[in-house]
């Protein structure tokens, strides 16, 4: 059987038990390959359980720079005796399996076209540790020790990650770099290192990669920082998986930040809410008030809020959401990915109501999207809604470093503050567009002593914030709504857009947030095979021209998306000039994984088969098809 | 409801510290029921801030749904006022006051939009010990939905058509000093001169403050029968007297010294309580709800300040949050600029 060679290219997957600090030494194991300059995208693929479950970690290493999940396992390190049957079937023909050789491997593991290494880490650490707990703990450190000899990993980074990982911990450097060494060390003895499957330093990487000083960040972290930087002083919140790092982060930037120095206290207020409904609610009040403030949440967070993103709505008040989207409906897999909240969000609440959304696709974004989201919030004067989703906001990607301009400021929107107010001689009209563009001028409440109180509430009222059930004020306020959403497609992200000539492809591709890196790769494949086609990121609802223009300009659009009912497809029907549904072509993943290159090479190049596009090489077919990408 | 409103006013009609007249505490016309308890109790509240000489536009009002949440339209024309979602009235409140502390918040509320769909939120507003007055208009069924039982309808009280009503009551008093409510007190929306110092000392008072008004619903609840009508609470209504004397004001009235009881408030004035009975020790927890029991135990409503406690921190005190106003920062004071976040970039390499 031959070994399967590949250099800084490959998917490595670890199979450990969640609880027992794996995470950590995981961890280590990809930033020590990112410092070592090769572009690298982990993965955690974890239970919603605190102990004993089977937890995967899925690294993939691409010279090319490629950051979304490929497919495959090139590599597969099980730790986790309970899930060896699935961990042994899902490896690569060609590929290596790795386990505690400390007992003799179960025949029925033993498969003939893969590689196994066998290292005997129960019987090191027995042998080296007497505490239970170490036994367990070391145990992670020695197998990336072991790692970092078999595929060449600089053992000088991981040393240096040993001590910046505990600072402050000193006495537990040295003990940590000895289980490093006891499983290099093993591994070589007994196996020829580096293996087939190896990293390389100093070799060319691809050009998004290299113009940048990149940094490894998770989304929810990046979103936090940039509610910090957007001047948030309120959040609200109620715990729930994937988004309750977004306000553990904020927390932790707050306490060093937003102290004020004489007195020591907070400039910041950060309420565990009693559920999703008051989280809003808070957010809403704050922002009414005028300060600057956010929750995030998931989906069942979302549909919790739907009434009061209604009232915020219709009664016209700011409000940042920030939604870590998993998978749905219900409780669904909560510690799985899905991009299936884009419909409640985009139309959240009773009556007619639409809501802007954002959709960052790099923790880049996620900073610099989540500080935008309070201008235009408060610009528009209604609720904003951040689409990050797990595998953004939990993973760590490699990302551009987050931007700030210093001659930046912030977009408070309309406001008449007190002596603006003094100077109105007109009557204020709290709901009165006076100059076109739909949106109104507020107050802050205690702005004047006689000018500028209002009553908000979420039934009908007139330009001047009065009562009504008149039927041609409430038309009349809710088409000033609808142009107001107009007004929006000028404020919110351009859609990034990828031509591959100088005249549009026959076909185009659609996609947002995640799905995006795995995206351009399948692109990327599919135009080696000789199909060249256009690109449309889009970054935000409602859509803008760029997007409306690439519907026109292709005659098929493929949209891919992480959901069931392809549900960005179904808004774009639903909210642009496109006539005929069969034009937009779902390419979908709903398993709660993000969505692999493979998979969506295989299912577009399968459509443009059928379609009979004769400019798809026939070359690749089994090797990429359908059945692997599946896997 | 009258569609006129009068237009003379008294040339000589007083005026407050601050030279407003009462009129200038009003609101817009009301569109209840005429005789509607709710009617008393905002003209209750104008009353109380003409008389602690509030700016209006130094107060916030928030409600939630129902007749009750309208009558903010009715009261303190110059303040804003949030009119929100159905039981959602605490949040709100909730995060407009950790954006301002320095505005006085006003909260209405009943007691379908209190007691049933906003239970929860009241539970962890009271909790949180938000510094808000919250009045519930406390009349024992959905007015605006005509006339269905709400969840403070007592045992075995009989509907308008007949049935009587075979569930427990909630009875937000008790609830409120049980989970700790630092200013809990129960009125009655046909006695102004309890009614108006109560509402004073709650407004003055740090901290969350409940006031509880029982406030016939003339339409649906006001029959033989109802223990939420005029008649009953006029014929048991245990009213203790309350009395509150501003700052810097000298006490003058007299009462009995064993049963007379004064609370020194935050800012300096002066809430003065008749008690029922000596022994009731209205700054003892349990001494007040033995006290409220007991009266209930005799088909009487004990009303009148219940329960306080001065020393609770409230929701800024516990944060630990800055005294200025947190929508007075500004953008230089909030956002760390571009060196910071070098430092964080760095830090993720």
């Amino acid at each position: 059987m031959q070994a399967k060679h590949a250099v800084n290219d490959f998917v490595i997957k670890f199979a450990n038990v969640n609880g027992t600090g794996s995470a950590s030494a995981n961890g280590m194991f990809a930033k020590a390959i990112f410092r070592m300059g090769i572009p690298v995208s982990p993965r955690n693929i974890f239970p919603s359980n605190i102990q004993g479950m089977p937890t995967w970690y899925e690294v993939r290493v691409s010279e090319a720079g490629y950051l979304g999940r490929r497919g495959g396992t090139d590599i597969m390190v099980c730790v986790n005796p309970q899930s060896m049957a699935k961990d042994v079937a899902a490896v690569d023909p060609g590929g290596y399996f790795v386990y505690d050789s400390t007992k003799p491997l179960d025949l029925r593991m033993v498969r003939d076209d893969i590689h196994y290494i066998g290292i005997p880490f129960t019987e090191i650490c027995l042998r080296e540790y007497t505490d239970a707990r170490q036994r367990l703990l070391f145990k992670n450190v020695i197998y990336v020790g072991a790692l970092a000899a078999l595929l060449n990993i600089d053992f000088e980074i991981l040393k240096n990650l040993v001590e910046d990982q505990f600072k402050g911990k000193e006495k537990l450097i040295t003990p940590n770099i000895y289980a490093l060494e006891l499983g290099y060390q093993y591994a070589h003895e007994h196996f020829e290192c580096p293996m087939a499957i190896r990293l390389e330093r100093g070799r060319e990487v691809a050009k998004h990669i290299r113009d940048f000083d990149q940094i490894l960040m998770d989304g929810n972290t990046a979103a936090a920082l940039g509610a910090v930087y957007g001047g948030a002083t309120v959040a609200a919140w109620y715990p729930i998986t994937p988004s309750t790092s977004v306000v553990d982060a904020f927390d932790r930037y707050c306490r060093r930040l937003r102290i004020d120095p004489g007195t020591g206290k907070k400039n910041y207020a950060i309420v565990q809410a009693e559920d999703e409904l008051a989280a809003m609610g808070m957010v809403i009040g704050a922002n009414w008030n005028g300060a600057r403030a956010f929750t995030a949440t998931s989906g069942p967070g979302l549909s919790l809020m739907g009434e009061f993103l209604g009232l915020a709505y219709f009664a016209e008040v700011p409000a940042v959401l920030i939604d870590v989207q998993r998978s749905g409906p219900s409780t669904g897999m909560p510690t799985r990915t899905q991009q299936s909240d884009v419909l409640a969000a985009a139309y959240a609440s009773h009556g007619d109501t639409k809501h802007v959304l954002l959709f960052p696709a790099t923790p880049a974004e996620c900073f610099g999207m989540t500080l935008n989201a309070f201008d235009l919030a408060e610009r528009l004067q209604t609720p904003v809604i951040m689409m990050s989703d797990l595998d953004l906001g939990m993973n760590e990607w490699m990302s551009p470093p987050l931007e700030f301009d210093d001659a930046y400021t912030y977009d408070r929107g309309k406001v008449l503050d007190g002596e603006a107010l003094d100077k109105l001689d007109e009557r204020f009209g709290r709901y009165l567009d006076v100059d076109g563009d739909g949106i109104p001028y507020r107050t802050y409440p205690g702005a004047h002593p006689d000018k500028g109180a209002y009553f908000t509430r979420g039934s009908s009222k007139d330009e001047y914030a009065a009562y009504t059930e008149d039927g041609q004020a409430y038309v009349r306020n809710m088409d000033r709504l609808l142009q107001k959403f107009e007004t929006a497609k000028e404020l919110v992200p351009e859609a990034k857009i990828k031509l591959a000539g100088e005249k549009p492809t026959e076909y185009g591709v659609m996609f947002f947030g995640t799905t995006a890196s795995p995206s351009y790769e399948a692109v990327e494949m599919l135009e080696k095979e000789g199909m060249a086609l256009d690109t449309c990121r889009i970054r935000a609802f409602p859509f803008n021209t760029e997007v409306e223009d690439f519907i026109s300009q292709h005659e098929r659009i493929f949209v891919i998306e992480q959901n069931r009912d392809g549900q960005m497809r179904r808004l774009l029907i639903n909210e642009t000039a496109v006539r005929a549904k069969s034009k937009l072509v779902p390419v979908l993943e709903y398993d709660g994984l993000p969505i692999t290159a493979r998979k969506i090479a295989a299912t577009m190049r399968s459509y443009l088969r059928e379609a009979g596009v004769v400019s798809l090489s026939d070359a690749r077919d089994a090797r990429d098809g359908l059945e692997q990408a599946n896997s | 409801m009258t569609y006129l409103r009068p237009q003379f006013r008294h040339p000589d009609s007083p005026v407050n510290r601050l030279g407003y007249t009462r009129q200038h505490y009003e609101g817009g016309l009301s569109t209840l029921c005429a005789g509607c308890g709710h009617d008393s109790i905002s003209a209750a509240i104008i009353d109380a801030c003409f008389e602690l000489n509030i700016e209006p536009h130094k107060v916030a009002k928030l409600s939630g749904i129902g007749c009750s949440s309208k009558t903010p339209a009715y009261f303190l024309n110059g303040s804003h006022s949030f009119n929100s979602v159905h039981g959602r009235m605490p949040s709100v409140a909730t995060g407009a006051n950790l954006a301002n502390r320095d505005l006085i918040y006003i909260g209405v509320s009943g007691d379908g939009d209190t007691a049933s769909i906003g239970m929860g939120q009241f539970a962890h507003v009271v909790r949180r010990n938000l510094n808000m007055a919250y009045i519930v208009e406390n009349n024992g069924c959905y007015g605006l939905t005509k006339g269905q039982d709400s969840a403070t309808m007592d045992l075995e009280s009989r509907s308008k058509k007949g049935d009587v009503n075979m569930y427990s009551p909630i009875d937000l008093v008790k609830i409120a000093i049980e989970i700790g409510a630092t200013f809990v007190g129960r009125s009655f929306s046909g006695d102004k001169e309890q009614l108006v110092p109560l509402l004073k000392a709650a407004v003055s008072h740090r901290g969350f403050a409940l006031l509880d008004v029982v406030s016939p619903c003339v339409t649906f609840n006001n029959h033989e029968g109802s223990t939420k009508s005029y008649a009953h609470m006029r014929n048991n209504n245990d009213a203790m007297p309350v009395d509150f004397v501003p700052m810097r004001q000298e006490i003058t009235a007299s009462y009995d010294a064993g049963t007379t009881h004064e609370v020194c408030m935050h800012d300096g004035s002066v809430v003065r309580l008749h008690k029922a009975s000596e022994e009731y020790d209205i700054e003892d927890r349990q001494s007040a709800l033995q006290a409220i029991h007991h009266h209930a135990s005799q088909g009487k409503i004990l009303t009148g300040l219940l329960y306080i406690n001065r020393d609770g921190e409230e929701l800024h005190e516990a944060l630990g949050t800055a005294r200025r106003p947190l929508n007075e920062l500004t953008e230089k004071e909030l956002c760390p600029g571009s060196r910071f976040l070098d430092s964080i970039n760095a830090g993720l390499r």
